[in-house]
């Protein structure tokens, strides 16, 4: 019964804090709709914006082990929800904060660190 | 019959047969549009509100056309249309990756098919026109308002990401990304009210867009509407 409880309540906040309609998806779905057209099919950072010459400061590379494992898992978090500019890098890199919930984000952390086989080092 | 009673009875009828043209181009808008573009646009909405929608959708939605477009241009464009979106409705379905590097593969991105004579597109303009979304504030930018182009160009390619997905023209040079449609000709295809509330809104209008909602005061979003709109 308090398993059931624990979910209803988390069903009710997902929903409740989903800033766009509908229901979280799936971290592949998320990182192909939003994040593909700039760091790329393979999360390599070659996006179409970038390879067409849109973003003059390069998307990262996050299939680099090297250039994420810098990187702590609240600074990837941050940067999602807020943008570049939270993290002092480049505007260029847009917060999803208003269109993806916190769920949504916590699971792109959870795949950008399968994409890089890393983890942050110490 | 007098010919007072003859005059009255011509003159129904002849009311009555303008009322009909009246009706018939009226109608015709809608069922010229019913006929050759409903197959490919969506005119009753919703927008998709899934990535299988999104990649399924085969054209723009056109259920806010008359708050969205210009008459004019909508009159000159349909028909002969030029494309717009350099990646297609939806870039994913175009994609080729070579040597780790995305691209675009221009074959499969198609041009809309509309070519209508130039009555049939006065009477579909007519119809879209008809089609506006009842809750967009109207009257908020004034196009004729003067802003600094400089601080436009700042806000919109280096405060803000606008430049990764947009093709703009800056001091004659085109530049930017192409995941969004290009803004170079968006001072005569859209109406600056709908401008400024797609940057305010992006998901209002397509929960599934790719573009984010970001936080702007009404000062910033109004300088980047007007360098939006103005000639380029
Ligand atoms: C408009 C293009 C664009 C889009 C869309 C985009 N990014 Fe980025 N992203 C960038 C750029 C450019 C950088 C590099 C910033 C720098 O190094 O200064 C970056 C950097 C990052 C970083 C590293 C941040 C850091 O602290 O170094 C992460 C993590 C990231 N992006 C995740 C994402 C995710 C997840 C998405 C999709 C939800 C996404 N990005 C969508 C352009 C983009
Ligand atoms: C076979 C599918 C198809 C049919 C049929 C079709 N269109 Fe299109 N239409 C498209 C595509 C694809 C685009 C996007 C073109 C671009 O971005 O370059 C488009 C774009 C448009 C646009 C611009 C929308 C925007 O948001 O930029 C208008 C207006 C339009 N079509 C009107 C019409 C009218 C009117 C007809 C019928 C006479 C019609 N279309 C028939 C596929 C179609
Ligand atoms: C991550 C990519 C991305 C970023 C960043 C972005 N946009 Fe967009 N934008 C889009 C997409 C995608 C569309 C709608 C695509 C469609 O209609 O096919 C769009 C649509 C628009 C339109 C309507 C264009 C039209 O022809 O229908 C305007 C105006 C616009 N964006 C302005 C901006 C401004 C201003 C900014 C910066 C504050 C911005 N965008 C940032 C992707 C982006």
């Amino acid at each position: 019964m308090k398993r059931f409880a624990v979910a209803l309540g988390y069903i009710i906040a997902a929903t409740a804090l989903s800033p766009a309609s509908g229901q979280a998806e799936p971290a592949e779905v998320i990182y192909k709709l939003y994040c593909v057209q700039c760091h790329g099919t393979a999360g390599t950072g070659q996006g179409i914006n970038q390879t067409a010459g849109g973003l003059a400061v390069s998307a990262r590379d996050h299939a680099s082990a090297v250039q994420m494992s810098k990187l702590a898992d609240d600074e990837i978090r941050l940067a999602i929800a807020k943008g570049g500019d939270a993290v002092q890098k480049s505007e260029l890199m847009p917060p999803w904060g208003k269109v993806l919930t916190g769920k949504e984000i916590d699971d792109l952390v959870v795949y950008l660190r399968k994409l890089c086989q890393c983890v942050v080092a110490k | 019959m007098t010919l007072n009673q003859l005059l009255k009875a011509a003159w129904g009828g002849l009311t009555l047969i303008i009322a009909m043209a009246g009706e018939a181009t009226a109608l015709d808008g809608k069922a010229i549009f019913a006929e050759k573009c409903a197959s490919c646009h969506n005119v009753t909405g919703p927008a998709p509100t899934t990535l299988q929608g999104v990649l399924q959708r085969k054209a723009p939605d056109l259920f806010y056309a008359g708050s969205k477009f210009k008459r004019e241009w909508l009159v000159r464009w349909i028909q002969s249309p030029t494309p717009i979106r350099p990646s297609g409705v939806m870039f994913l379905n175009h994609l080729v990756t070579k040597d780790g590097k995305d691209s675009i593969n221009k074959e499969t991105v198609k041009l809309c098919s509309s070519k209508l004579s130039a009555p049939d597109a006065e009477a579909v303009a007519d119809y879209l026109t008809t089609l506006k979304d009842s809750k967009m504030r109207v009257g908020v930018v004034d196009r004729g308002k003067k802003f600094s182009t400089s601080r436009a160009v700042q806000l919109f390619t280096k405060q803000y990401p606008c430049i990764g997905c947009h093709t703009v023209k800056i001091r004659n040079k085109e530049a930017g990304g192409v995941s969004g449609p290009p803004l170079t000709d968006a001072g005569d295809r859209l109406n600056p009210d709908w401008v400024y509330a797609r940057i305010e809104n992006p998901q209002y209008w397509d929960p599934k867009t790719w573009m984010p909602k970001i936080d702007l005061s009404h000062e910033k979003r109004e300088t980047l509407t007007l360098f939006v709109v103005s000639p380029k």
